[in-house]
């Protein structure tokens, strides 16, 4: 396993997270500190074990496709930030 | 103090039932209560005083009208976490300080229709990220026992509701140990029943494989009582479990006879120190006078159970948490770029452990990484579920601690893996899937402390063997009776 240090300014990008300074150097002291730890789990010999996403029954969940009630326009756009009409209002995305 | 209040959920069912008291009346007492102690206790962000007086109404008109209601009456402190209609659903998180939910979590609504009566929505570790409450940006909560202690986290608010006699039943979720360990600070049983049980619908995600909603009591008997009523499948929640369930409050039992627990070899307590060890080779010995049987169990893969946890739930959080970006609900930042807008709103809106799980997660999931951890960590899941499952042939139960110690004073974990390092007997059981409880144990003055601080210890059973758990902690609870050696001195802490 890689114990690279983590690249904070660019995982923020990923993540869409703006940090200030004194986050970027805090943060990454701190998942550095966490990673050595899980660092850990390279002494486990996985190299025949499966992964496991979910413990409990895997299997595909189908729905029939029919129409039922759902949530109206009005009470979902009550909660939005901003809204236009009935639609959510968000900074322009394309530009001219 | 209104008696009422102390009265436990399966009490003020059978009372409000009988006609003995009317459900509004047990709403008024509460709410009063709540008045009175919970600028001390902190236990609820949002007290639902309106709502919770109308559902009074309504379970008295509804138990005239002969209707059956298996908790009518019975006060219920909700974790802020799970939505219900028209309240302001937090997460204890500024990015949804104002949000208002637009429908209702299946668990909370199956409560409800049993007569519940919604008192509040209680505080947490922001987004349930954390063990002690701290990490909430919205309020304090402290501990009944010791008001300079946490309650515990990250159901931490339901926790001290129900220490505090501010509800008889506290929704928790618990995703590595959030009910067990709020369960072991506060003096209750904390129930994480197995991963599917209750339909998690409602509940805002935080790790989807592993959290799971379950009750805050002050004894087993309610924790059955809001099992039997919450469990089942909802088609609502796809991962939610479709087969029947087998009550447990009928099942309840006073002996362990022909029951075999397993103790874990590697959850040595003399880790623990003289005291703690005593106190959980006793509750070892209980058990075996009940008449279980005790057989030495080995799960070497657990103590690799943290570092499974801290990649595993914070990809999945990261994942989770993506769909707060500032444009369908909560706090928006504005900026003249979307870019800009998203960064800046989660920058405001989250909190630093927050930030830090959705980093971490996000470079666990990121290209080149990924198989070195994410896939990593799956595989190491597998094999502490196997641990487990060869665990189980030997034994129908396993009994270990339910955390590493009693409840700390506030700031006493600032270093985020030292915090971690609170849910190290609770982390293995949740990436197995398993049903698991803490019930109390003992009492400890911790160093430093005044006042006595009760200790947990944790049950767990086999994949839908929740019968055979509640089962079983009812008869320890029975014969010990360690919750009740101690009332909670929050009249006395003065303001």
């Amino acid at each position: 396993m890689s114990s690279d240090t983590i690249d904070v300014r660019y995982v923020a990008k990923l993540a869409r997270i703006a940090l200030t300074d004194e986050e970027v150097e805090r943060f990454g002291a701190q998942l550095a500190d966490l990673l050595a730890h899980v660092d850990a789990l390279a002494e486990l010999d996985t190299n025949a074990v499966a992964a496991t996403a979910q413990v409990v029954e895997s299997r595909n969940v189908f729905r029939s496709d029919d129409p039922a009630p759902c949530l109206d326009r009005e009470t979902v756009l009550s909660g939005a930030p901003q809204r236009q009409g009935g639609f959510f209002r968000v900074p322009r995305i394309i530009a001219e | 103090m209104n008696e009422l209040v102390r009265r436990g959920a399966g009490e003020i069912a059978r009372a409000v039932r009988s006609g003995e008291v009317r459900a509004r009346e047990v709403a008024d007492a509460v709410l009063e209560r709540v008045d009175a102690v919970d600028d001390r206790v902190g236990a609820y962000l949002t007290p639902l005083h309106e709502l919770a007086r109308a559902h009074a109404d309504r379970v008295d008109r509804r138990l005239r009208d002969g209707e059956a209601l298996p908790l009518a009456g019975v006060p219920l402190a909700i974790k802020d976490n799970m939505c219900v209609t028209g309240t302001r659903t937090t997460c204890a998180s500024k990015i949804l300080e104002d949000w208002v939910a637009p429908y209702t979590a299946t668990a909370v609504a199956r409560m409800l229709a049993a007569g519940c009566i919604p008192i509040g929505k209680t505080n947490l570790d922001e987004f349930a990220m954390g063990s002690s409450c701290e990490n909430s940006a919205l309020g304090v909560t402290r501990n009944p026992y010791d008001p300079s202690r946490v309650p515990g986290g990250s159901s931490g608010g339901s926790s001290a509701a129900v220490a505090a006699c501010e509800a008889a039943i506290g929704l928790g979720s618990d995703t590595g140990g959030s009910i067990r360990e709020p369960g072991a600070f506060c003096n209750l049983v904390g129930f994480k029943p197995t991963y599917g049980r209750i339909s998690r619908y409602g509940l805002i995600a935080f790790a989807s494989s592993l959290d799971q909603i379950g009750p805050l009591t002050r004894c087993v008997e309610d924790a059955a009582l809001a099992y039997d009523v919450m469990a089942g499948y909802d088609p609502m929640d796809a991962t939610s479990i479709d087969r029947p369930v087998e009550p447990a409050a009928p099942a309840l039992r006073e002996s362990l006879e022909g029951l075999r627990v397993g103790i874990v070899r590697e959850f040595d307590t003399q880790k623990l120190g003289s005291e703690l060890d005593g106190i959980y080779r006793q509750a070892y010995r209980d058990l075996q006078a009940l008449g279980a049987e005790l057989v030495d169990v080995a799960l070497p893969t657990a103590d690799y159970g943290l570092a499974t946890y801290y990649l595993i739930a914070p990809a999945e959080c990261s994942s989770n948490l993506a769909r707060f970006d500032g444009v369908r609900y909560g706090l928006r930042v504005d900026a003249d770029d979307v870019q800009a807008m998203y960064e800046r709103t989660r920058a405001a809106g989250f909190g630093p452990e927050v930030k830090r799980r959705i980093l971490i997660g996000t470079h666990a999931l990121s290209s080149g990484y990924y198989d070195a951890y994410y896939v990593r960590a799956q595989k190491a899941r597998t094999l502490i579920a196997g641990d487990f499952e060869r665990a189980f042939e030997r034994c129908d139960a396993i009994a270990c601690p339910a955390a590493s110690q009693a409840a700390f004073t506030f700031n006493a974990k600032s270093d985020p893996y030292s915090m971690y390092m609170m849910d190290y007997y609770t982390i293995p059981m949740s990436l197995a899937g398993l049903p698991a409880l803490s019930v109390p144990c003992g009492w400890t003055t911790p160093p430093g402390g005044t006042l006595p601080m009760p200790l947990g210890l944790q049950l767990c059973a086999p994949l839908f063997a929740e019968r055979l758990l509640l089962g079983a902690a009812h008869a320890y609870e029975r014969s010990t009776q360690h919750a009740r050696r101690h009332e909670p001195p929050v009249e006395a802490v003065s303001r």
